[in-house]
C-alpha cells in the first residue's frame, strides 16, 4: 500500500512538472461539453469542432486570412503562444458542471472557459467563474437567463430567442417590400418551456415592427392529433406562419396540412423538429419551401466556411452544424480577445473581452457582428433563415449572404 | 361546413383510437388482467410494417397481415412464458409483470431502431377523399373501416362462433370450464393471440400516418386506458363507441377551446359518465 502511495506520488509530481512546462507557452482554455449521455453526440461534436478551431489558430493557415488569427501560428502578441483545450465531461448535469469549472479552474488552471451546449449547465457553472473570476465565454446555450444576473465574467457569443425572433420578423418586414402580405401572422407553439418562451419572444418582436397575430395556437407535442389546428389556421389565413415544435409534431403539421388541403403562403419552422434529419426524410417532399433558422452556412467553394467544413468533415466524417458552429465561433472570440490583451491574466482577457468589436467579415457564423454589452450578451448576434429545397437548406436571407433566391410562396407538395 | 370537418375530423381519429383500444379491451375482459405493455405492442406492429415496406415493399395489406401474424405469435408467446405464471401470483404481480414488458419491450426497441423517428411514405392510400366539401384523410378513413370491422369480427367470434364462447367460458369460470373439458391456457393463450394481432393490424395502419419511435406508445395508450373503461370493461363495441366519443369530443373541444384544453373535457366527461354509469357505457354490471 505505501508502495502504492508512493508511486502515485510520483506521477502525480511528474504530471505537475510537465504542466508548469508547458504552462509557458501554451494559453490553457477549460472546455465543459456533455460527452455522455442524452446529448453526448452534440458534446462530441462540439468539441471536434473546437479542435479545429484551435488547430486553425496555432498553425498558420494563410487561406483563411479574414478570421483574426488564422493566418499566423499561434498568438503573436503572446510571442506565438498556442491554445490547448482542456475539456472536461459534465454529462449534462449542472452540478457536474459546476464540479468540472471549479476543477478546471483550481486544479488546471485554465485562463477562461468555454461551455457548455445545456442552458441549464451553463446556468450554474458561470456562477463558479464568476466566483473565481474567470471569463467564461458562451457558444450555444440560449436561455435568456444566462446573462442580467450582474456577473461580470459572462461573455455569450451566440444569438438567443429574441434575437431569432426579431429576425424572423425583419424577414417578413423584407417581404412586405416586395409587395407580399405579411400583415397577419400565426403562431404555433408546444406547450412546455421551449415552445411557450420562443413563442413569448415572438408575441414581443411582432408587436414592436406592427404585425398582428391572428392565431396564437398552444399544443401538446405528444397529441395524437393536429386537424382542428390546422383547420383553425386554414380559416384564420394568416400571412405567414411560425411553428415553435418537435420532430413528431411537426411532421404530423405537414402531413395533415396536405390531407386537409392547406397551403399556406409562408411557413417558417423554428430550429428543433424542422432541422430534425427525421423531418426531412418523412414530409421534406411535402414540405418545400419551409423557412428554418441556421447561424451557420457552408458558402461557396473556396470561402473559409467552405475550407472550415472541408476540415471538419475530413475529421469527423460528417458536415459542421450550427450549434458546433457557435462554439467555434466563440473560441475565435475568445482567442482574439487573449491575444489583443497581450496577457493571461483574467482581468485583461476580461477587458480586452468587454472591448471586442468583431465585424461579420471577420466571422465565420453570419452574426451581424461581435460587440457585448453590459450583460456580456453580443449585442449583434443574428442568425440565416435557411430554406428547404429538395433535401437541403439554403441559406436565402439576407439578401447579402443568400445562396439561393428566396422561393415565395410555399410550394409544399405541389 | 368547418364544424363538419371538424366532426369528420374527430370522428377520423376516434376510429383511430377504437383500432388501438380493441386488443386492450379484449384482454382485460377476458382476463382481467390488464396489459399495460399493449402500446408497445402497437409500436412493435409499426415498426413491423415500416421494415416490410423498406426491405420488401410489402403494399399495406401485405404488411398489416404480417405484423398480425407476428404480434399474434408475440401475444401467444408472452402469455405462455409470462401471463400464464404470473396468474397465480397476486394482483400486483400481474400488474408489475406487464409494465415490466412494457419497459423491456420499449427499451429493447431503442437498442434494436434507435430514438429516431422513421415514417412510412406520405400517401399510401391516395390523397384526401373530398365528400361534399368535406376532406377525409384516407389512411385514417382505411384506419376507421378495419377498426370496424375488427370489431365486428372479435365481437361475432365471441358470441357466434364455440372458440368464442370457450373463451368466455374460461373468463367467467376457469374451474367451471375446465371440468366441461374446455383447456383455459390454450383459450387464453389464444385471446392474447388475437389482441395481440389487433394491436399489430392497428399498428401497421396507424402507421401509414403518424411517425414512428420507440416511445410512440406512450402518445396513445393513455387514451386506450380512458377508452376501454369508458366503453366497459371488456366490450368490444364499447371500445368502438367510445373511442369515437373521445376523438370527437378531442376535435370539438380543441377546435372551440384550443388543443391544450381537450383533456380538460375529455377526463371531465370521463369522470361524468364513471359516476353514472360505472360499469362504462356497455359493459356489464
Amino acid at each position: 500500500m505505501k508502495k502504492l502511495m508512493l508511486i502515485a506520488g510520483a506521477v502525480t509530481m511528474g504530471l505537475g512538472l510537465a504542466c508548469g512546462a508547458t504552462a509557458a507557452d501554451t494559453v490553457k482554455i477549460g472546455v465543459i461539453m456533455p460527452l455522455s449521455g442524452n446529448s453526448g453526440n452534440a458534446g462530441k461534436s462540439a468539441v471536434a469542432a473546437l479542435e479545429i478551431a484551435a488547430q486553425i489558430i496555432n498553425e498558420a493557415h494563410p487561406e483563411m486570412k479574414n478570421l483574426p488569427l488564422a493566418a499566423g501560428a499561434g498568438l503573436p502578441n503572446l510571442g506565438g503562444a498556442k491554445i490547448e483545450l482542456v475539456v472536461a465531461d459534465h454529462q449534462g448535469n449542472p452540478s457536474e458542471g459546476q464540479n468540472q469549472t471549479l476543477r478546471l479552474i483550481t486544479q488546471e488552471h485554465v485562463v477562461a472557459m468555454l461551455g457548455s451546449y445545456h442552458s441549464n449547465v451553463s446556468f450554474t457553472a458561470t456562477a463558479i467563474a464568476e466566483r473565481y473570476g474567470i471569463p467564461f465565454i458562451i457558444g450555444d446555450s440560449v436561455a435568456a437567463n444566462i446573462t442580467g444576473r450582474g456577473f461580470q465574467w459572462v461573455f455569450r457569443t451566440t444569438p438567443i430567442a429574441s434575437d431569432f425572433a426579431n429576425n424572423y420578423m425583419e424577414f417578413l418586414s423584407d417581404l412586405k417590400k416586395e409587395g407580399h402580405p405579411v400583415g397577419n401572422i400565426a403562431v404555433v407553439f408546444e406547450n412546455t418551456d421551449y415552445g411557450t418562451s420562443v413563442a413569448g419572444t415572438v408575441r414581443e418582436a411582432a408587436k414592436a415592427h406592427g404585425l398582428n397575430i391572428v392565431a396564437d395556437i398552444t399544443y401538446n407535442a405528444n397529441g395524437a392529433d393536429v386537424s382542428p389546428q390546422v383547420i383553425q389556421l386554414k380559416e384564420k389565413k394568416p400571412d405567414a406562419i411560425i411553428f415553435i415544435s418537435y420532430t413528431s409534431d411537426a411532421i404530423l403539421y405537414m402531413k395533415t396540412m396536405k390531407n386537409l388541403d392547406y397551403l399556406p403562403r409562408v411557413v417558417i419552422g423554428d430550429d428543433s423538429g424542422f432541422s430534425d434529419p427525421a423531418f426531412i426524410t418523412a414530409v421534406g417532399d411535402i414540405a418545400q419551401g419551409s423557412i428554418n433558422r441556421s447561424a451557420w452556412d457552408v458558402g461557396p467553394k473556396g470561402s473559409t466556411t467552405y475550407l472550415i467544413n472541408e476540415m471538419y468533415t475530413k475529421k469527423t466524417g460528417h458536415g459542421l452544424d450550427d450549434t458546433s458552429g457557435r462554439n467555434m465561433q466563440a473560441l475565435f472570440v475568445l482567442a482574439e480577445a487573449i491575444n489583443r490583451a497581450g496577457s493571461t491574466k483574467p482581468e485583461a482577457i476580461q477587458k480586452a473581452l468587454r472591448e471586442t468589436d468583431l465585424k461579420p467579415a471577420q466571422l465565420m457564423m453570419g452574426y451581424k457582428g461581435v460587440k457585448f454589452d453590459q450583460t456580456g450578451q453580443n449585442t449583434l448576434a443574428a442568425t440565416y433563415l435557411i430554406q428547404l429545397f429538395g433535401k437541403d437548406y439554403i441559406a436565402v436571407w439576407p439578401p447579402a449572404k443568400a445562396q439561393h433566391k428566396l422561393a415565395y410562396p410555399f410550394k409544399g407538395w405541389k | 361546413m368547418i364544424f363538419l370537418q371538424v366532426i369528420a375530423g374527430g370522428l377520423l381519429i376516434g376510429a383511430v383510437y377504437a383500432l388501438f383500444s380493441a386488443g386492450l379491451t379484449l384482454v382485460w375482459g377476458m382476463m382481467n388482467v390488464i396489459n399495460f405493455a399493449h402500446g408497445e405492442f402497437v409500436m412493435l406492429g409499426m415498426y413491423v410494417a415500416f421494415w416490410a415496406y423498406t426491405l420488401m415493399h410489402a403494399g399495406p395489406a401485405g404488411f398489416s397481415a404480417l405484423a398480425a401474424v407476428l404480434l399474434f405469435m408475440l401475444g401467444v408467446f408472452v402469455y405462455l412464458l409470462l401471463i400464464r405464471h404470473v396468474m397465480r401470483g397476486p394482483m400486483l404481480a400481474q400488474i408489475l409483470s406487464t409494465f415490466g414488458l412494457l419497459l423491456f419491450l420499449r427499451y429493447a426497441a431503442y437498442w434494436a431502431f434507435s430514438a429516431n423517428f422513421v415514417t412510412l411514405p406520405e400517401g399510401l392510400f391516395g390523397p384526401s377523399l373530398n365528400v361534399g366539401g368535406i376532406l377525409l384523410s384516407a389512411p385514417k378513413l382505411v384506419g376507421g373501416v378495419v377498426a370496424l370491422l375488427l370489431t365486428l369480427g372479435i365481437h361475432l367470434l365471441l358470441t357466434r362462433t364455440a372458440v368464442g364462447s370457450q373463451i368466455l367460458a374460461v373468463a367467467e369460470d376457469r374451474q367451471a370450464a375446465m371440468l366441461m373439458g374446455i383447456r383455459p391456457d390454450r383459450m387464453q393463450a389464444l385471446a392474447w393471440g388475437l389482441a395481440g394481432a389487433s394491436a399489430g393490424i392497428a399498428g401497421a395502419l396507424i402507421a401509414t400516418f403518424f411517425p414512428i419511435s420507440p416511445t410512440v406508445g406512450e402518445s396513445l395508450a393513455l387514451i386506450a386506458f380512458v377508452v376501454v373503461t369508458l366503453g366497459g370493461f371488456g366490450s368490444v363495441p364499447g371500445a368502438m363507441l367510445a373511442g369515437l366519443i373521445v376523438g370527437l369530443i378531442e376535435s370539438l373541444s380543441a377546435y372551440y377551446f384550443g388543443p391544450v384544453y381537450q383533456d380538460v373535457f375529455v377526463y371531465g366527461l370521463f369522470v361524468l359518465i364513471l359516476w353514472v354509469r360505472p360499469h362504462g357505457l356497455l359493459g356489464k354490471a
